[in-house]
This record gives structure tokens, sequence and C-alpha cells, in this order.
């Protein structure tokens, strides 16, 4: 006999994990907000492969408009920043920031003998390996293992999410990912979690047992920490209405509280526009820059843009020559945008590419990503870079 | 309309290794709890067996757990293994021809098709790789092939592939299955052969004068001997080697004569007008690579901290016996080291172990298959979709907050009609821009992926819950707990109790169940 299985208990729920938060809120009620100086950083994950040309277009370039009769962006509807470049007509938030000094644009950063599959590429970008090693933790993850040690919560990296990126996964220790912070794991049984955890022994002396009761302590821990920093100092200002939007607000306010956490990551995509690139990366670029625009305002109103650098990056760029169905194919080097109020180098950090030197129809990488990340981690972090990246990567002087 | 493989088996189709004896179960909770230095019970053993030698104990299996020895339980397992897999085909109809097709007119005319027919093609093949998946899993569940099966599930984690190519997929789980407990190297040479991994490993390109070194790297590295135990120089000379390795739009293995290098190399110190045979050849040769593949091996189905002096007998036995895959695994699980007490229940089970093993103890049926898709997305393990050629890295991996939460949670999805509320990340390799087809000035629509609804499974409780008639009510939790954990230190059997429906006794059993497989020791095998 098969039973249709709808008769059971439901247990709790998140409202009720949070009975304890008028007390709380009230503990912190007038409490002032961080102080200015703590460095975080907010990753942006263009997923897909973004196409940079169509991004930082190089409008003086007739190689450009050659490969891309019909794609090509003509130079009266690019956003003007310099003689020889434009940014794509939707980023008009990101042409504000650059006239105001705090946009910076890295060209031609890849990685040697780029690799055209996504998931391969973005495991290199998320791991920070080279392109002939198979790494299993993430860079931003293995910040974590060097900056934690003995943190009792995982909250120095908070992905906005349901599932944990690579790149947050370190060695000993890993990020959370977090959606929505009022409906962490939009869980019925988390009351039931929580018994099973407070009668749970101790340590047990089995290893995998007390590995993933460790986990869950913590997680539910940081589940009630987010949740209550997030309600400490919420903006108020506006955001667009999608998910990225969200996203950013809810950074907005964690970056408002007094949590720990230095490092945010979120996804936008996909720019992966094989046909409609047009429309696609517009649109795309529309979301990205309302939210982006949003973020910088919010962040400027509340004395923090010097402390917060958001930067974007995708698993590789696209082919020089549109394809035949509207778009463009998967390519190797890509621009990155930094976003700051405490950049030290502004605007085009780094010459355009040169379209003239091509590897077989694709730009050639002049910045190794990794020296980005060395950068950022240990000027901005404050981290051990070479021990985080596995070597020594050169710095660079946007910060 | 492509027929869904998975409906085609009738319900319920379980293997019963033994003839059934109906007996009282014994509280083994308490026996459990009390073993201490001494050999651990036989129920214990055994489940311990199935859950590394198979996908878990089945319900049917139930009463069979304290009647026989693990070495008996290790024979029936070996037998019921012992038959070849059939071939798993799923490719419909139009797509067969359509292949079929292209082989006959030759490669030129696939350039032909409309951009329609291309575009149809890979959508086909897409949903052929999905059911494919669904084919496997439903395999692992309810096959009795269960050592088969397993072996091959670690193959497919060994030889990991990306290829949205259905027949490929379908060729390559087809070598793997059918040399799951054969003989290795003969399973290297055939891997080594599909044009899944040709393609995958970027062989085709790999032409003389213009080598690409993709392959014969990742052979050496990850197949067979290991990082650190070749050089630069091998890779180089070995790529030579496969030069001309190929495959025919039908999936077949060619060998391009005219692309092949002829010349002399030299790979870890052998010399001669060497082919991808040759070799493979030298690379079997090495008791490194038996080396590599037993502490892999042992690492998968025994413990993830590597014992060197077992690892080592093992492997000197695998090298002698030419690679016999069938008498490595005999060696381990007869073995009295195997049901060791630091052995058992010490594995964090893969995504795929834990789905198909609830299913196995909870045989049910879902109304939303696509569901189990979605399940293997959130918790990062989709069959034929390896995050790299390097497999799944598994253990430790496998868990962190959000994967640990849904894992608890997926007892409780199927239980009621709670939204599966986890978006899993997109996946720009399976979605290939298709999300981007349609133009339109409207504002993005709310996307609604397709597992964002109730699993609605139905679950048939019957022999779960006979299984448990003579048992007394105090000692159910028990009991119940004995069959499903598999660690030393169970759960707190009153918390268990005080979240479980008391109305009555059958849905005590099921609550309980529910709320046992919720718990972290449940993630454990």
């Amino acid at each position: 006999m098969l039973i249709k299985r709808k008769e059971f208990i439901q247990v709790g729920s998140l409202a009720t994990a949070s009975l304890m938060l008028p007390k709380f809120l009230k503990a912190f009620e007038g409490r002032p907000m961080v102080p200015a100086g703590n460095k975080v950083v907010v990753i942006v994950q263009l997923s897909g492969g973004n196409d940079g040309l169509n991004t930082i277009i190089p409008v003086r370039n007739d190689l450009y408009y050659k490969a891309r009769p019909r794609l090509g962006i003509e130079s009266t509807k690019a956003l003007s920043i310099t003689d020889e470049a434009g940014l794509h007509p939707s980023l008009t938030g990101f042409k504000e920031l650059y006239d105001d000094g705090s946009l910076g644009i890295i060209n031609s950063v890849g990685y040697p003998n780029p690799d055209r599959s996504h998931f391969r590429s973005m495991d290199i970008w998320q791991t920070a390996s080279q392109s002939n090693e198979y790494l299993s933790s993430g860079w931003v993850g293995r910040y974590l293992d060097a900056q934690c040690k003995g943190c009792d919560k995982p909250t120095q990296a908070i992905e906005i999410d349901d599932v944990l990126s690579l790149s947050m996964k370190g060695e000993h220790m890993k990020g959370i990912a977090v959606k929505d912070p009022r409906r962490l794991y939009g869980t019925a049984n988390e009351k039931f979690f929580r018994d099973v955890m407070k009668n749970h022994g101790g340590d047990t002396g089995e290893e995998t047992v007390d590995y993933l009761y460790k986990t869950m302590s913590e997680t539910l821990s940081s589940a009630d920490y987010i949740f209550r920093q997030s309600k400490l100092h919420p903006t108020n200002a506006e955001y667009p209405k999608t998910e990225l939007g969200n996203s950013l607000k809810t950074i907005a306010s964690l970056i408002f509280s007094d949590i720990n956490t230095k490092v945010y990551y979120v996804s936008l995509g996909s720019f992966d526009t094989h046909i409609n690139q047009e429309f696609q990366q517009a649109r795309l670029f529309t979301q990205l820059n309302d939210a982006v625009k949003a973020f910088t305002a919010d962040m400027k109103t509340n004395g923090r843009f010097e402390d917060v650098l958001l930067f974007t990056f995708s698993e590789f760029g696209r082919r020089v020559s549109q394809n035949a169905s509207g778009g463009t194919d998967h390519g190797t080097a890509n621009n990155m945008f930094l976003v700051s109020g405490g950049l030290k180098q502004k605007g085009l950090i780094n010459e355009m590419p040169d379209l003239n030197d091509l590897n077989e129809g694709d730009l050639k990488h002049k910045v190794d990503f990794k020296n980005v990340y060395a950068t950022i981690l240990k000027k901005w972090l404050s981290a051990d870079d070479q021990q985080i990246l596995h070597g020594k990567y050169e710095m660079m002087n946007f910060i | 309309m492509l027929t869904d493989p998975i409906q085609e088996f009738p319900d319920n189709v379980y293997p019963i290794i033994f003839s059934a004896k109906r007996l009282n179960p014994d509280n083994f909770w308490q026996s459990h709890q009390k073993f201490g230095s001494m050999s651990l019970p036989n129920q214990l053993k055994n489940q311990h067996l199935l859950w590394r030698a198979g996908f878990g104990p089945a319900v049917e299996q139930l009463p069979d757990l304290s009647q026989f020895t693990p070495q008996q339980f290790y024979n029936a397992l070996v037998k019921a293994s012992s038959k070849k897999p059939d071939y798993i085909n799923v490719a419909d109809n139009y797509l067969q021809g359509l292949m079929m097709g292209i082989d006959q007119v030759g490669r030129v005319q696939k350039k032909d098709l409309t951009p329609d027919e291309k575009k149809e093609i890979q959508r086909k093949s897409r949903e052929g790789v999905r059911n494919l998946n669904l084919y496997w899993l439903h395999e692992m569940v309810n096959s009795s092939a269960q050592l088969r099966e397993k072996m091959a599930f670690f193959w497919h984690g060994h030889f990991a592939c990306r290829n949205l190519n259905v027949f490929y997929q379908q060729g390559l789980l087809n070598v793997i299955r059918q040399n799951a407990l054969g003989n290795f190297g003969t399973l290297l040479k055939e891997v080594s052969k599909t044009a899944a991994m040709l393609n995958f490993l970027n062989n085709q390109q790999n032409r003389k004068g213009h080598p690409n070194e993709n392959f014969a790297r990742e052979v050496m590295e990850l197949f067979t001997l290991g990082r650190g135990n070749y050089t630069e120089q091998d890779v180089k000379e070995a790529a030579r080697a496969f030069t001309g390795w190929s495959a025919n739009a039908r999936g077949e293995f060619i060998f391009r004569q005219n692309q092949h290098d002829t010349d002399s190399k030299t790979v870890l110190g052998k010399t001669g007008n060497l082919d991808g045979d040759d070799v493979l050849d030298i690379l079997l040769d090495q008791k490194q690579t038996a080396h590599f593949i037993t502490k892999k091996i042992y690492v998968f189905f025994v413990n993830e901290q590597p014992d060197v002096q077992r690892i080592d007998w093992l492997t000197e036995r695998f090298h002698k016996s030419d690679y016999d895959i069938s008498k490595l695994m005999a060696d381990i699980f007869t073995s009295d080291w195997f049901y060791d007490e630091k052995n058992v229940g010490s594995k964090i089970k893969s995504p795929i172990e834990l789905i198909a093993g609830i299913q196995r103890m909870l045989p049910m049926k879902l109304e939303n298959e696509e569901s189990l898709i979605v399940l293997q997305r959130i918790l990062g393990q989709m069959l034929f979709y390896p995050p790299n050629v390097a497999g799944w890295p598994g253990g430790k991996t496998w868990i962190d907050s959000s994967s640990l939460m849904m894992r608890m949670r997926i007892p409780q999805l199927i239980n009621d009609e709670d939204e599966l509320n986890v978006r899993p990340k997109d996946d720009d390799d399976q979605m290939m821009g298709r999300e981007n087809t349609t133009p339109s000035a409207a504002p993005p629509k709310k996307v609604v992926f397709r597992g964002s609804k109730p699993i609605n499974a139905s679950v048939d409780w019957n022999q779960y819950t006979n299984y448990f008639d003579k048992t007394q009510r105090e000692k159910l939790v028990n009991s119940i707990a004995g069959i499903l954990l598999q660690t030393k230190t169970g759960v707190d059997g009153s918390v268990i109790t005080s979240y479980a429906d008391q109305s009555n006794r059958e849905e005590f059993i099921k609550t309980a169940t529910i709320q046992i497989m919720s718990t972290p020791e449940y993630q454990l095998c």
C-alpha cells in the first residue's frame, strides 16, 4: 500500500528561532555604527563569461568594428571615459563612478594556458590554481584558513546565495551562504536541529561526527548572529527590486552592523551570450548598474565608501569576432571593474587590449588575476597573500 | 516525446539476496552501544558492508542482516554482480536516427544541419544525459548488482568526464559498468578509447607536429601514476604516442594513422616507436599505478585516513594479480580490519550515496523526479557533471553550512509537501545560454526552476514498519537507530521520541525514522 505522506508534524520555524529577538534588539538600540576603517571586499561574479570588449569598448579601434559588424557598439552610443574607451551604454552609474574617481578598470586580466570551458575556468578563478592544477579549496576559503583559526563562526566570509561557491571553501574553514537572513535555511526542522545539538554530549572521539556537529553548531549560531546583525542598522536606502539589488542591500546592512565579515560574495548571470548578446548583456548590465549605483550611494551617505572595495570578475571574456547568431563565443582575457572610495589608481589602470596581437582570435592576457587577488589580500585585507595563493605574485598599485 | 526510462520499471522491484527469514530483530542499539573492544555484531558489520560495497541496506534485507556473516553477504553480493550489465540506452529515436544519418553521410554533412536542427540535437542530448543520470541512479537504488554499481560509481569519479553528448556518455558509462569489477588495465584502455574521454581531454586536437598534451597529462596525473611520478618530458613524449587517437561521430574509436607521430619516443625510460597502447602498458607496469589506484580505493571504500601498511599490502597483491579489481575488492571486504571499529561509520556519505541510501530503505515513488536532479546539484554531486577531470574530492568537502542543513532537510522534504525552496547555482555548461533565447522588453520574470515543487514522494512503508512488528514500543527508537546509523555514538533517543508522532505505533515508527534520518549521524556510513 502506498501512503501519501503529508501527515507530519511541522516543527518550529525560523520565525520562532528568533523569539529572543526583541530583547536582543533592545540591547543594541541606539548603538553607534562600527567606526570607519573596517575594510571589506564585495566580490561580484559575472557568471557565464561576460563580453569584456562590449563592456569597455575600444571606440577608436577599427579592428574592433571590423570583427563585430553587427555587435560592435558605436562610439556615439558608448559612455565615453577616455579618448579611446567608452562604457557600455547601460552602465551609467559606472560612468558616474568613473567621473568621481571611484572606478578602476584593469584590462586584459587572465591566466596562462586559458581554458574555455565554463566550469573549468571558473574553477581556476575560484581556486586561484594554475590551469593544469586541480585544487579543492577556494582562495577566499584559504583566506579564512589563514585568518580565522579558532573562529567560532564562519561569518568572516558570507555569500548571498543558497549554495556556497568553491571560492568560499577553505581547507579547514568555510564561509557561509545566506540568501536571506530572515529565512536562513528555510527549514521547518530548526527546533529539532537545536535540540539534537543540545543533547549531543560534546566531543565523541569520532572525528567525522564531531566535524558535523561543529559545522551544525557554527551554522546555527551564525544564522542567529547574521540575522541579528542585519537588524542592527538596516539600511533604509532604496535598492532596485532585483536579486542583485536585494543582495547588495543585505550586504549594506551587514556592513553597517558590527559583524566581523570581511568578504561578501554575490553572483549575477548568465553572461553566456552565444546568441542575442545585445539584449541579454544590456539586461544584466542594467541590473548590475542599478544595484551597484544604489549600493555605492548608500556607502557614501553612511561614510563607508572608503572602506569598501567592490570588484567584478568573470571566468573568461569572449572572442573578439562576433559569431553568426548575434552573439560571441568563449574567449580568454577580460577586464575587471574596481569600485571604491579608496582607490589609489583610477580610471584605466593599464592599456586597452591589443587587437593586433591575438592568439587564435582571442585576447592575450597581460595581468594574471592572481596579482589582483594578491594585492587585495595583502593591501586591503592585510592577509598573507603568498600562503593563500601558494606563491608570490607581484603587488599592483590600485589600492 | 521521450519516454521516461524510470517509468518503464515495475514498481519496487527489489533484490532479495537471501530467502527472507522473518525474525524478531534484537534490540540492536543496546548491543551496538556495548560492543566495546569486542568484535562488532554481524548486523552492524553487514550494514557496514552494504553501505560501502553498495548503496546501503535495502528494506528487504533487514531480516537477513543479523542472520548471516559478512562473508556470506559478500559472496552473495559478488554473485549478484557477476552478470554482465546491459547497455543503457536512453537516446530517443529522433536522436538515434540523426546520429546514424550523420555517420552514414559523413562528417561534412554535420555542418549542413540548420541552426534549429543543431539546437534540437543539443537540447535532446542534454535531456538524454539527464535521463541517463536518473536511469543510473535508479539502478543504484534498485539493482541487486550493488557491488558492480558501487564500483562503477567509484570509476565514474575516477575517470571523471563532462560531455554533453549523450551517446558519448552512454558509451563511457557502459565501459565503466562492464569493467567495473574486471581488469583495471582493460578498463583503462577502454576508457582511454571512448569518444567521451578523447573529446573531453582534447585528444581530437592531438596531431603529429601539433601535440595537445591534455590527454597524456591527465592519464598520468589522474588515471594512473599521480602527480610527481613522471616528468614533463614524459608527458610530451606520451602525448606524441597518443596522436591519431580519435573517435567518429557515433562515438567509436578511430585510429587516424596519418595523424600519428611514428617517430621514436621515450616514456618513463622505455624507448621505441610507441603508440597509445604501449604507453598505457608502460604505465601499468609501474607499481606506482597499482599504489595510486589502491590508495584511492582504500580512501573511498574503507577510510578517509589512509593506512600505509594496509595499502602497501593491497598494492602488492593488486599488482601481482595483474590488476584484478575483483580480487582487490575481495581482499578488502573479506578482511578483518575492514570491519574494525575505526572504519565503521567514519565516512561522510556522498550526496549520491545519501540520496540512493534513503530510497533503498524507504521505497518510494516520486511524482517530481526533477527533484532528484535538483538535490544532486544543490548538494554538489550531479552524476555526469563532475567538477573537473579530478572528480569529486569527497570527504569533508561535501559538508558546508548550506549543504549540511540541506542534507538534514531531505527526509522532511520527502515527508511533507514543503517546497524545495533552495535554488542550485546555474551551470553554464548545462545551460549553453539557452535561458536567453527570447528577447523581450518585459522585466525579467522570476525564474522558476523545474525542481521548485514539492517532491511529492509516496513512500511504501509496509515492509519497513512490518519489520518492527515484534519490537517492544520502548525499544523501537533504539531498534530503528540501529538499522539507520553506523556511528558509535547515537542520537539522543529522548529527543527523537519527543519529536515523533506518538498517536499510534505505525506513525511513531515513520516519524522516528524521518527524524533519525535528519541527524548529523545519518550523514555517515
